[in-house]
């Protein structure tokens, strides 16, 4: 782990790798992710990003030919252990996917969705969870007045902030975002960019992203992909201006990709 | 001729072989619809719907089996409506490709090849003998439940797989369960096609009348039935009884025409709903 | 860091409400392997007795049926043949018909038409049977009758073609699915070559619909195969092997149907009817083989 990057560290992979079936596709992962910074993860499509991702939230258990191996802590537990209780983890570890997914409901009952299969039914509680989860996606000015309203009804920017809302309801410490403004124009993508950055305060972002400017423009850290290998992790800031991997060059300066 | 000419006469007389066969169809289901309707309106009145058949049926309405058909539907639906969605849910939800689910596949689609007469078989030996129901309203319509499960299967199957899967992904990653996903995400959205499918499969067992006719249709029932174990009437056998069994042809002439028209207009009614909202469904969640 | 070998991840279903909610999905849909289990049985179990009291060949080859006589003559040819004979006229007369329409539908008709047509066909496809075969005993008997001359209207040609339009509605709405579903492009690439019309639904699109269209097919014969109150109120009730198209005939599933109400339960002609609804389940379920065995090849 490269030294610039202090302490405190909220998710720790060692050593990670994944089969599909009998295809490897992620070799010996390790790197560590600092609490309350934004890591975006870049590289090629199918370089194994995504994938890496969704182990994060044991979403890979999805697929039946997926093994796996290695060790990935999140604050100290290590998720991967056939003990973990999945349910509760993916709770603390949200997520927001690529094509903005909101349920056919209300804007209301979107948010409001994790907190009550958490058991949170009592209608005032309720309501200040959905406020302060809309305020903190950056959405509650828009849609305060329209709670009640089909959230597929809104536009697909606001329909991502809206999904962002949604996952930081059950008050996560960690946030996985996947590719999240690939489906949105430019406009929808700089607001959501903005949001990203506020969200580091309370949550730990890891952001996988195609997009090198916006790699550079959002996280604190990168780590460049490549075949399922991690290449380089580095400050983005570092990563931008002196990589040392000859392949993140390579990828960086457009050779690639 | 030259061959361009050739083939620009061919497909000039094909196209109109092709529009004929509309036209044709379209002038005999008007040529019938009118004669339907010249001999059957004049018995239509609110009194045909609501008098029971009176003088061995040579008069009075046709209340008694137009609520037998009713009750029938009732009972058929009130039993093949949870199985069949829930077994519709196990296909789209949770099979495996093992061989339990490959012989439930086959079971299905098989029954629902089975012809209705054969279902009438089966209820007779099974319902009225067996189980000692005897020949009423309960045997009927466990008949006809048996009759519509394979439909309900598929349309619920359908329905269920309809459901994007960005929804479930979605709930899962908020930390829900699969029970949680099921009741809370893809049930309600599953819902308004399941419905839309039921009313279709409502509209073809209210014609259906092979399998009621030894299980529970009786040819005169002097009341609606009061319970599951009394007999019923029911419009279509009823319908059959009027014409191939009446005792004056020209009495019960205007009745049998009228007891059509009702059970054209009671059958293509409920479809025509089913299909209406079924494509304005498509149409919205196609946009 | 230690390495946690974890192997094969089983599904996160791990709460309890999942593993009741599993295994009690599972159990009531057992139901669906249970009706089917059932229907045999019971079918086998009633139906079989009749082979005490006659050889399996007197019954499928004898050609007297007279089931109320003592002693009763079971020979079942004629009402297979008729079966066969009936299933066989509608066919030949439903399919071109319902495949022209489907054409119609898919392929000429102006987009208004079209949708209008497509709707009309899969409500006519709701009609129940008991409609149809009022219209062929009241309506087409008797002018039959006249055309023909013949003593009655009520025989094989004319529940044919009552048959045949009851048929026709699910034909034509399936195979206008298949040809819809056929993708624009190669329609266009037809055309951009110079093809007429007739020559791309001829050489593109029906071949390329042509699973589909069988399958439609298959299904519409299935049901002329299988129905009961056309043919019981229209085909003429006479259990002879027919030898002209005029001739009256009753074919399995009109037997059934009028003599059950009428036979005392368990004895012999109980039994025979039973019978006969177990070979008219074999020619069905021989139908939805060809139709699965089909299916199978188009997707390898």
């Amino acid at each position: 782990m490269p030294e610039n990057i202090t302490a405190d560290v909220l998710i720790d992979t060692a050593d990670l790798n994944l089969f599909y079936g009998k295809r490897h596709t992620l070799h010996g992962i390790t790197f560590a992710m600092s609490r309350n910074t934004v890591t975006a993860l870049i590289g090629p499509s199918g370089c194994g990003k995504s994938t890496y991702l969704r182990c994060l939230n044991r979403m890979n258990d999805f697929i039946p030919s997926v093994s796996i191996t290695g060790h990935i802590e999140i604050n100290g537990e290590n998720i991967l252990a056939p003990e973990t209780d999945v349910i509760a983890l993916r709770r603390k570890v949200g997520m927001v996917f690529q094509k903005p997914n909101p349920f056919p409901m209300s804007i209301y009952e979107n948010v409001a969705y994790g907190p009550r299969l958490n058991g949170i039914n009592k209608h005032g509680d309720l309501d200040e969870i959905v406020e302060n989860s809309l305020k903190g996606a950056a959405i509650w000015d828009e849609v305060k007045d329209k709670l009640d309203s089909s959230g597929t009804g809104l536009s697909g920017g606001q329909q991502q902030r809206l999904c962002i809302a949604r996952a930081i309801a059950t008050q996560p410490s960690v946030l996985l975002m996947d590719e999240p403004t690939s489906a949105l124009d430019p406009m929808a993508t700089a607001r959501v960019e903005e949001l990203i950055r506020e969200l580091k305060d309370k949550y730990t972002v890891v952001i996988v992203t195609h997009n090198m400017q916006q790699a550079a423009r959002v996280s604190d850290n990168t780590a460049f992909f490549l075949l399922g290998e991690l290449i380089e992790y580095n400050k983005t800031s570092r990563m931008f201006t002196a990589p040392t991997d000859h392949r993140t060059i390579d990828y960086i300066s457009g050779r690639f990709g | 001729m030259t061959r361009t000419v050739t083939r620009k006469i061919s497909d000039r007389v094909m196209t109109l072989i092709f529009c004929s066969s509309g036209l044709f169809l379209t002038a005999v289901l008007i040529l019938i619809g009118a004669f339907l309707w010249c001999e059957g309106s004049p018995a239509l009145s609110l009194d045909f719907l609501t008098d029971a058949p009176k003088d061995g049926m040579t008069a009075g309405g046709i209340y008694t089996p137009l609520m037998g058909t009713i009750q029938l539907l009732f009972v058929a639906m009130f039993f093949t409506l949870p199985i069949g969605i829930i077994t519709g849910l196990y296909f789209a939800e949770y099979s495996k490709d093992n061989f339990l689910t490959k012989v439930l596949r086959v079971s299905v689609r098989s029954l629902a090849g089975v012809p209705s007469v054969i279902f009438g078989l089966f209820g007779l030996s099974m319902f009225v003998i067996f189980m000692h129901f005897g020949s009423c309203l309960l045997s009927a319509g466990l008949t006809l439940a048996c009759l519509s499960l394979p439909l309900i299967v598929t349309v619920s199957e359908q329905a269920f797989l309809a459901v994007p899967q960005d929804y479930r992904d979605a709930s899962y990653a908020l930390g829900a369960t699969k029970c949680q996903t099921i009741f809370k995400v893809v049930l309600p959205s599953a819902a308004s096609t399941i419905i839309t499918g039921t009313i279709l499969a409502i509209g073809r067992v209210a014609g259906e009348t092979a399998p009621i006719m030894f299980t529970g249709a009786a040819y005169y029932a002097p009341e609606v039935a009061r319970s599951l174990f009394s007999q019923v009437m029911a419009l279509p056998y009823h319908i059959y009884v009027l014409a191939t069994s009446s005792t004056d042809l020209e009495a019960t002439r205007p009745i049998q025409y009228g007891a059509i028209l009702v059970l054209i207009f009671l059958v293509l009614g409920t479809s025509a709903i089913g299909v209406i909202a079924r494509l304005k469904l498509a149409a919205r969640e196609g946009k | 860091m230690k390495l946690n070998k974890i192997g094969h991840l089983k599904g996160s279903f791990e709460s309890n409400g999942d593993n009741v909610m599993q295994h009690t999905v599972f159990a009531v849909s057992l139901t669906g392997i249970l009706l089917m289990v059932f229907l045999l049985l019971f079918l086998f179990a009633n139906g079989l007795p009749v082979l005490k009291d006659m050889s399996i060949k007197r019954i499928i080859f004898g050609v007297d049926w007279y089931p109320m006589e003592e002693p009763p003559a079971l020979g079942m040819l004629p009402l297979i043949v008729a079966t066969l004979a009936v299933t066989l006229m509608s066919s030949i007369i439903a399919l071109p018909v319902a495949i022209a329409l489907a054409v119609f539908t898919s392929e000429v008709a102006p987009k208004k038409t079209r949708e209008f047509f497509k709707v009309l066909l899969e409500l006519l496809g709701f009609v129940p049977s008991i409609v149809l075969g009022f219209i062929g005993m009241m309506l087409l008997a008797p002018y039959m009758q006249d055309v023909f001359g013949v003593a009655s209207g009520l025989n094989l040609l004319t529940s044919s073609i009552i048959l045949g339009f009851l048929i026709i509605p699910t034909v034509a709405s399936l195979s206008e699915e298949a040809l819809s579903s056929v993708s624009h492009e190669l329609r266009e690439a037809s055309f951009a070559l110079g093809a007429t019309r007739w020559e791309t639904i001829r050489k593109v699109v029906v071949p390329f619909a042509l699973p589909g269209i069988s399958a439609a097919v298959l299904l519409g014969v299935m049901r002329a195969l299988g129905e009961t109150m056309v043919v019981l109120m229209v085909s003429g009730g006479a259990a002879i092997v027919p030898h002209s198209l005029t001739d009256p005939v009753r074919p399995l599933t009109s037997t059934i149907a009028a003599e059950m109400g009428e036979t005392p339960v368990g004895s012999v002609h109980y039994h025979a009817l039973f019978f006969a609804g177990l070979i008219l389940l074999i020619m069905t379920l021989a139908i939805n083989l060809i139709s699965y065995w089909i299916e199978r090849r188009r997707v390898n």
